[in-house]
Order: structure tokens, then C-alpha cells, then sequence
């Protein structure tokens, strides 16, 4: 691991993102929440969930990177943010591993 | 949040450029300088927001297992919400988030009065999202869809999904209500940073405390963008 | 090298006696109750942790008298599970999790990184007062009538049927929780982001590694503990039905997302006297830890592995058997980390001159009786075993092999080891020998028995048994009065020793660390000047001519 994750001193680093990247995202969370609604309107049986859960993940997403400014941050905050939804991913995957096997037939 | 300097020195100082020997009022004694104060905020910032991930995540999963045990109810429950509201009420918020993010860019530009408008913005904007709630959660109340001793709600189409409701509606409310609880511990710090930007605390070295309220405000919205489909849209 | 006390060699010591320390510095209650100094917040944690642990203790001895007579004649059955929750409660929430981390932790981690403080001073101040707060509830629900859910409060009988203070108890546990979460996230900003100039991540001491592990099982087990509790807590208001079956809920599923976090958390208290661990055998052999690296990333796989194999708790409460074997393979998997870890330090160890303090007669303690537990959890991570002795002694046993035999003597190992640098003294030498030496008579007299019982079917969280296990329940109850007198005696001693201890000098073993870099006790800034890191961890050729060169300059 290099050095310069040990501080070494310096001033206030970054210079502030264009203005009108903000609109710009605010314009594409819109159309998500919009196609949201639309989609949730059409009857997709079981997929109704996953696309809901997914667009939500774009927007989630946009926001992370944008207004959080990940996009621009060390690499430390996208190992903190990337682990977090990991681990929730863990606790998801471990939880559903015995919710939906307690049916299954033993032999 | 760092402590506060003198009123008058922190005020006529704070904004200006650093100059190579000058110790920044708002520069805290453990740390080398002002740039090591702001990456060491920022990170702790997102610690935080990381184990806010997990804690909301906890009830998000128990929210998925009751809905492939009861996906009845729960769609029952669902129908119960008006999503009209709920995708105004979203609307809103993201709108909050918008006026949030400006506020960061404009502190970090020493932009005073920009900033202080953004942030009243982001506070008006949250004030209206949880006093939209606070009007469904009465018209819950009034039809009797409280979880507990208060639930008198039944079902007429599916009398027998009447208790997969209650369980839905306990969930709503207890997702929402810290959902809006962590809003108003929002709302309470925004109060606070309008203060600190009006007295022009804010500039290019010294911006990291509205950082990070940003980033705080920001998660709380992505909270909302999941719980919006799963409560309002099943 | 063998001597009672190591005294350092003149060139070690400040040439002018440094009289202004973290501990004159200010004077006046108000200076401790709103300090920002790491040091001393990490001192009021040390009068808290204690005094919960007497109190704890004291609950256990209770509980062992009930259990010389078979008969349940001492303390009515409900009684006694009030007893025993209180003192799963007590020691694991205001004293295990705390202990090491906010105590040892705290004093020492800014000062191993060369940092003036830790990265958030008045967050670690709010901790404490956290904690406190969560505590009183504690100490509430103990003088009104106490709570007997078991410490694990188990719905639905937690939720509906007790009569108990189970509110009042699972908010203090809740409010606790945020003081541990906010000093793991102090302590992941200040490892990352305020290390000394020259402090690569491989020339950190093990101790950092290990608190960097225990921080990040922090930051992400916890807050599922708090959501866990505040459904608990509305289920239990509003008689909602979150996990109650009659209602609709799963009671299975309380349990899975209570030990999501649970499990984790016996890592937060063992990993952390591992740090500690590592810290002495490298003073006390005098030589760099074996295998640095594989002990280094043990503790990240541990704090990894740690998430995945809550569900061993679970094996007898229903879960589906696919699930369960997976969990059970997990769970004898992450044994390999731990014992990587034993297996380094026994090769430190190796061809080492070993001097036998008392801090390394602990670590012998531990390293021995940790094993002892660890492997006993591979028996109970084995299915079949574990349907047999599920709910008896033998995992009574199990737990308190890792966590008293394991983390406390780490804890009193550590206590000891930076005494001196806390204090400004030594701790009478032969008087921390001989209490070492009963603590671990009356650690084994108090515990090996149970496995025995629990074995052949003694069950655990019952105040009256069979009569054929009475004679290993009395020699167990005789290793506890063996044990608490082993430590009464350290609180006794080492509060003598504050006045009137032995002075020590700034590094009395002759050890590897920038803690030891600086005067005992410290200044309030930790250094006079920042120091910059030059060796290798635990490279002691190279430290201690680096201390001659800065004390020759």
C-alpha cells in the first residue's frame, strides 16, 4: 500500500464541479421516478419487484457518484461505500439462503 | 463539525485564501492542516453514513422476507398508500437534494448568500416532505391502519390478509417514522449550518463540515428512493 | 532481562525529568468530565468498565451460589434468570465490548500512530457519556427489579409474555451500542488518516491492525443490533407482531438478525486482546512477531469471516438444514485465522528469550485457554454435536473459555503491560504474578468442570439441576471464589500502585513502539515534537538507535 494514504500534508484539495452537473442529474432522478410509477403501473408479475429495486439502484447510484461526489473522492470512500452494500448484500444473501430452502425436501 | 473560533476573527478570515504561515481559525490543534482536518471529516463522515447503510438495511431485509412469505398483504397494504402523494412527496425530497448539493458547491466558493438561500431551500423543501407525511400518517390513524391496540381495520375484500396488513403497516410506519426522524435531525443541523453560513464561516479551505451535512442530507434521500417503490408501488 | 523491573538505559530516558503530563496538566473534576485528551477519556472508560465488572461479578457469584445445593433453594427460578440475563448484560454490553477498545484503545492508539490525538476528540468525549447513559439504564433495570429474557432476549417471550424491564433494558443496550460505533469510526479515521510520517501500514504495530479489524466488525454489526432492538422495542409497545407467530411473525427471524450482529460481537472482544496479545509476546521475546503479514491479515479475515456464520446459534431453532450446513462449514472456517494467529505467536516464541512478566503470564494464560475455547467451538460447529449439547454447559463453558480466558487475561495483560505508561509506575511485580497465577487456577477450577456437565446433559439458564452433577458444580463454584479473589487483588495493588509504585521511565521493557518513544506518563500532546518513523515494526536494532539519535541531537 503506497505511501500517500499516510497523510503528508497538504491544503484543501478540490476544485468545485460544474453547475450545471447538478441539473442535470436532479433532470435524470426525475425521469427514473417517473418511469418508476409508469412501470409499476403495468402488470410484470414478478419482475414488478426487480425493475422497481433496479431503477432504484440507478438513482441511488447517480446520487452516490454526483451529489455525494464519489466520482471525484479517494479511493477510501469507494471502499467504504462499495463494502457497506456488500455486506448488506451478505446479510440478504444469508438470510433468503435459509427462507427459501426451509421448504425444500431433505433427502 | 469543529468547534467555533472567535465570532469576529473566524468572520472576516474564514473565506480568504490561505496564506503560507497563518493558522486557520477553524483549524483543530490534533490535526497538521486544514486539509487533512477535511479528508478526515469527509471519511468519518461516510463511516457514518456506512453504518446508517446497515442499520436501515436491517429492517430492509426483514421488510423482503415478510413480503415472499405474505405477497398478498403486502400488495394489499401497499394499496392502502396514495402513491400520488408519495411520488409528489418524492419529487420533493430529490428536490431537497438538488438545493443541498448547490449549498456544498456554493460554500466551497465562499458564495454566502448562495449558500444560506440553498440550504433554507433544502430546509423548506424537508419541512414540507415530513409535514406531507405527518398528513398521511393522520389519515392512516383516522382509518385505523395504526399498528397495535389501535388497529381496528379490517380487510372487507380478503378479511383473512387483515393481519398480513397490520404487519405491512407496522413495517410502514416503523421504516417511515426513522426515516423521517433522521429528516429532522437533519432538519435541526441545517438550522444550525444556515447560521454558520450566514456569519460566513464557508470558503475554499474551510467547507467540509457542509460537506458532509450534504452528505448525510443525500443518504437520507436514497432511504426514501427505495422505501417510495416498496411501500407506495407494490 | 529476568530482573522484577526493566529499567531502561539512560539514553531512553529525557535528560531533564519532564515533570508536565497528561495527568497534572489541569486539575479539578470538570478537566476529567469535559477533557478532549484521548488519555484521560480513555481513564473514566477504565473506572466505568471496573465498576460494571464488580457488579457483574458479583451477579455471577450469585448465581454460583445457587448452584452449589441441586435444589433450587437459594433464589426463586424466577430470580435466578433475572440473575443470570444481568449478567450477560452487563458483561457483555458495558464491559467486554468497551473494554479493550475504549480503555486500552484509546489511550494507546494515537500515541502507536504518532498522532496528537485520535481524529475526533469530542466524539470520543460523547462516547463516553453514551455509554454512561446506556449504562444507568443498566444499573436501573438492575435496582427496580431487573429483566429475564436472557441476554439474548428472545421474542416472543421478550416481547410478550415477560413482565420484566425489558424496554428499559434493550434501549441502554441500544443507546450502548452508539458509543461503540462512534469509537470504532474515531479510530478507522485516525489509523487512515493521522499515521506519523514514515508509518507505512507495514510498520505498524499488530495492535493497530487488530483494532482496525474489531473497528470495521464495529461500524457494520452494530447498527443491526440497533434496528434488531427497535423492533423489539415497538413489538413490545405497541404489541405489534413483528415476531410473533400468532401475529404472523417469525420468532427465527429476531434470532437471525440478533445475531447477525451477536456474533460479530464476540469478535469485537476478542480481537482487540489479540492486539494485545501481540503487543507483549513481541516485548516479552524481545523478537519481531513471525509472520507479521499472516498475522497482520488475519485480523481483516477474521473481522471478514466474522459476518458469516452467525446462524450456528441458530441450528436447533428451526432454520432449514441447507442453510445450517453452510453456516456449519463457515463457521469451522473461520477457526483458520485465529489460529494462524496462535500458531505466529507460539513461533515468536520459539529459540526466544522469554522474561516472565506478569503481562506474559497472561498471554500464556490466554494463548493456552483461548485455544481451549476456540476449539471447543469447532464441536459446537459440527452439527451433530451441536444438537447434543446445544442449551447445556458445555457451551457455557465454550463461551466463557474464549471470553475470560481469552479476552479478560488479554485485558489484564494489557492492563499491566502499559501500566507504567498510564501511570508513571510500576505495579508490584510479585503480587501480579501471584494473582495471574489465581486467575488461572481459578479460571480452569471455575470453568473445565462445566464442560463436563454440559456434556453429559446438565442443562445451561437453570437454578436447580441433578443431583449427579453436584460435585463438579461445587468445584466450580470453588474456582470462582478462587478466581474473584484473583481479581480483587490487581484493583487493589494497582490502585496502591499510583502513589506509591515504583517510578518508571519512559520505556521500562525495553519495547518496540512509538508509545514508548515518549515520557510515562505521556504529555497531553503525546509528543513534544512529531515524530517520524524510521524502523520496521518491532525492529528493535533500529528503534532503540533511533531513540539514541534523538535524544543525542
Amino acid at each position: 500500500m503506497q505511501d500517500h494514504e499516510n497523510y503528508s500534508g497538504h491544503t484543501a484539495p478540490h476544485h468545485a464541479a460544474p453547475l450545471g452537473m447538478y441539473f442535470a442529474v436532479f433532470a435524470a432522478l426525475m425521469v427514473l421516478t417517473v418511469i418508476t410509477v409508469w412501470v409499476s403501473r403495468i402488470d410484470l408479475g414478478a419482475m414488478n419487484t426487480a425493475v422497481a429495486m433496479a431503477i432504484a439502484i440507478v438513482k441511488a447510484t447517480v446520487v452516490i457518484l454526483w451529489f455525494m461526489h464519489v466520482i471525484h473522492s479517494p479511493r477510501m470512500t469507494w471502499i467504504v461505500v462499495i463494502s457497506s452494500f456488500l455486506w448488506l448484500a451478505v446479510m440478504f444473501v444469508f438470510f433468503f439462503s435459509d427462507y427459501l430452502t426451509r421448504g425444500w425436501n431433505i433427502y | 463539525m469543529s468547534e467555533d473560533a472567535t465570532l469576529s476573527h473566524s468572520a472576516e478570515h474564514a473565506s480568504e485564501p490561505h496564506t503560507h504561515g497563518h493558522h486557520h481559525p477553524f483549524l483543530q490543534h490534533h490535526f497538521e492542516d486544514m486539509g487533512q482536518q477535511h479528508e478526515a471529516s469527509t471519511l468519518g463522515m461516510w463511516f457514518f453514513v456506512a453504518q446508517e447503510i446497515l442499520f436501515f438495511g436491517g429492517i430492509f431485509c426483514a421488510y423482503f422476507i415478510y413480503r415472499e412469505m405474505y405477497p398478498e398483504a403486502w400488495k394489499a397494504g401497499s394499496h392502502h398508500q396514495n402513491w400520488q402523494i408519495g411520488a409528489a412527496n418524492t419529487i420533493v425530497l430529490i428536490g431537497s437534494s438538488l438545493t443541498m448539493a448547490l449549498a456544498v458547491w456554493g460554500a466551497q466558493q465562499a458564495k454566502r448568500k448562495f449558500t444560506t438561500l440553498m440550504l433554507i431551500l433544502t430546509l423548506v423543501l424537508g419541512g414540507i416532505f415530513v409535514g406531507v407525511k405527518g398528513y398521511e400518517y393522520a389519515e392512516h390513524i383516522h382509518e385505523g391502519l395504526f399498528p397495535g391496540s389501535m388497529f381496528t381495520f379490517v380487510q372487507q375484500d380478503a378479511p383473512h390478509l387483515t393481519p398480513g396488513v397490520h404487519l405491512f403497516m407496522t413495517f410502514y410506519f416503523v421504516m417511515t417514522g426513522l426515516h423521517a426522524l433522521h429528516m429532522i435531525i437533519g432538519a435541526g443541523l441545517l438550522l444550525w449550518f444556515i447560521k454558520r453560513t450566514w456569519r460566513g464561516d464557508f470558503g475554499p479551505e474551510y467547507y467540509s463540515p457542509v460537506e458532509i451535512m450534504g452528505l448525510y442530507w443525500h443518504f437520507v434521500d436514497i432511504v426514501w428512493i427505495f422505501l417510495f417503490p416498496l411501500l407506495y408501488l407494490v | 532481562m529476568t530482573s522484577t523491573t526493566i529499567d531502561d538505559a539512560p539514553f531512553i530516558e529525557p535528560s531533564t525529568r519532564e515533570r508536565r503530563n497528561y495527568l497534572n496538566d489541569e486539575y479539578g473534576v470538570l478537566s476529567w468530565l469535559l477533557t478532549r485528551d484521548h488519555k484521560r477519556i480513555a481513564l473514566l472508560y477504565l473506572f466505568s468498565v471496573t465498576t460494571f465488572f464488580i457488579v457483574g461479578g458479583i451477579i455471577a457469584f450469585m448465581m454460583r451460589l445457587e448452584l452449589l445445593t441441586p435444589e433450587g433453594d437459594m433464589f426463586t427460578s424466577d430470580t435466578y434468570n433475572k440473575l443470570f440475563t444481568l449478567h450477560g448484560v452487563v458483561m457483555i454490553f458495558f464491559f467486554l465490548i468497551p473494554a479493550i477498545p475504549a480503555v486500552m484503545g484509546n489511550f494507546i492508539l494515537p500515541i502507536m500512530l504518532g498522532a496528537k490525538d485520535l481524529a475526533f476528540p469530542k466524539l470520543n468525549l460523547l462516547s463516553w457519556y453514551i455509554y454512561m447513559i446506556g449504562g444507568t439504564f443498566g444499573i436501573i433495570v438492575i435496582i427496580t427489579g431487573g429483566v429475564d429474557t436472557g441476554w439474548t432476549f428472545y421474542t416472543p417471550f421478550s416481547t410478550q409474555y415477560s413482565n420484566t424491564k425489558v424496554f428499559a433494558t434493550t434501549l441502554g443496550a441500544f443507546i450502548t451500542g452508539f458509543s461503540s460505533i462512534l469509537t470504532g469510526l474515531n479510530f478507522l479515521v485516525t489509523i487512515h488518516r493521522m499515521r506519523a510520517p514514515g508509518l507505512t501500514w507495514y510498520r505498524l504495530p499488530l495492535f493497530v491492525w487488530s483494532m482496525y479489524g474489531t473497528s470495521v466488525i464495529i461500524m457494520l454489526a452494530t447498527p443491526v443490533l440497533a434496528i434488531t432492538l427497535v423492533m423489539l422495542m415497538v413489538e413490545r409497545v405497541l404489541r405489534v407482531g413483528i415476531f410473533d407467530p400468532a401475529l404472523g411473525g417469525d420468532p427465527v427471524l429476531y434470532q437471525h438478525m440478533f445475531w447477525f450482529y451477536s456474533h460479530p460481537a464476540v469478535y469485537i472482544m476478542v480481537l482487540p486482546a489479540m492486539a494485545v496479545i501481540s503487543e507483549c509476546v513481541a516485548a516479552f521475546t524481545r523478537k519481531k512477531i513471525f509472520g507479521y503479514k499472516f498475522v497482520a491479515f488475519s485480523s481483516l479475515a477474521i473481522a471478514f469471516l466474522s459476518f458469516l456464520v452467525w446462524a450456528h446459534h441458530l441450528f436447533v431453532a428451526g432454520i432449514s438444514i441447507y442453510s445450517a450446513l453452510i453456516f456449519s462449514f463457515l463457521s469451522m472456517f473461520v477457526a483458520v485465522p485465529s489460529a494462524i494467529k496462535v500458531f505466529n505467536w507460539t513461533a515468536t516464541m520459539y529459540k526466544a528469550s522469554v522474561s516472565w512478566q506478569t503481562p506474559m503470564l497472561y498471554v500464556m494464560g490466554f494463548i493456552g485457554l483461548f485455544t481451549i475455547g476456540g476449539v471447543t467451538g469447532l464441536f459446537l460447529a459440527a452439527l451433530g454435536v451441536d444438537v447434543h449439547v446445544h442449551d447445556s454447559y458445555f457451551v457455557v463453558a465454550h463461551f466463557h473459555y474464549v471470553m475470560v480466558g481469552g479476552t479478560i487475561m488479554a485485558y489484564m495483560a494489557g492492563i499491566h503491560y502499559w501500566w507504567p505508561k498510564i501511570t508513571g509506575r510500576m505495579y508490584p511485580e510479585w503480587w501480579g504474578r501471584l494473582s495471574a497465577l489465581l486467575v488461572f487456577v481459578g479460571f480452569n477450577l471455575t470453568f473445565f468442570p462445566q464442560f463436563l456437565v454440559g456434556y453429559v446433559g446438565m442443562p445451561r439458564r437453570y437454578h436447580a439441576y441433578a443431583p449427579e452433577f453436584q460435585v463438579l458444580n461445587v468445584l466450580s463454584t470453588a474456582g470462582a471464589t478462587v478466581l474473584a479473589v484473583g481479581y480483587l487483588l490487581p484493583i487493589i495493588y494497582l490502585t496502591w500502585s499510583v502513589k506509591f509504585g515504583r517510578k518508571a521511565g519512559a520505556n521500562p521493557w525495553g519495547a518496540v513502539g512509538l508509545e514508548w518513544a515518549t515520557t510515562s506518563p505521556p504529555p497531553k500532546e503525546n509528543f513534544h515534537e512529531t515524530p517520524v518513523v524510521t524502523w520496521e515494526a518491532y525492529d528493535y536494532p533500529a528503534f532503540l538507535k533511533a531513540m539514541k539519535e534523538t535524544q543525542d541531537v
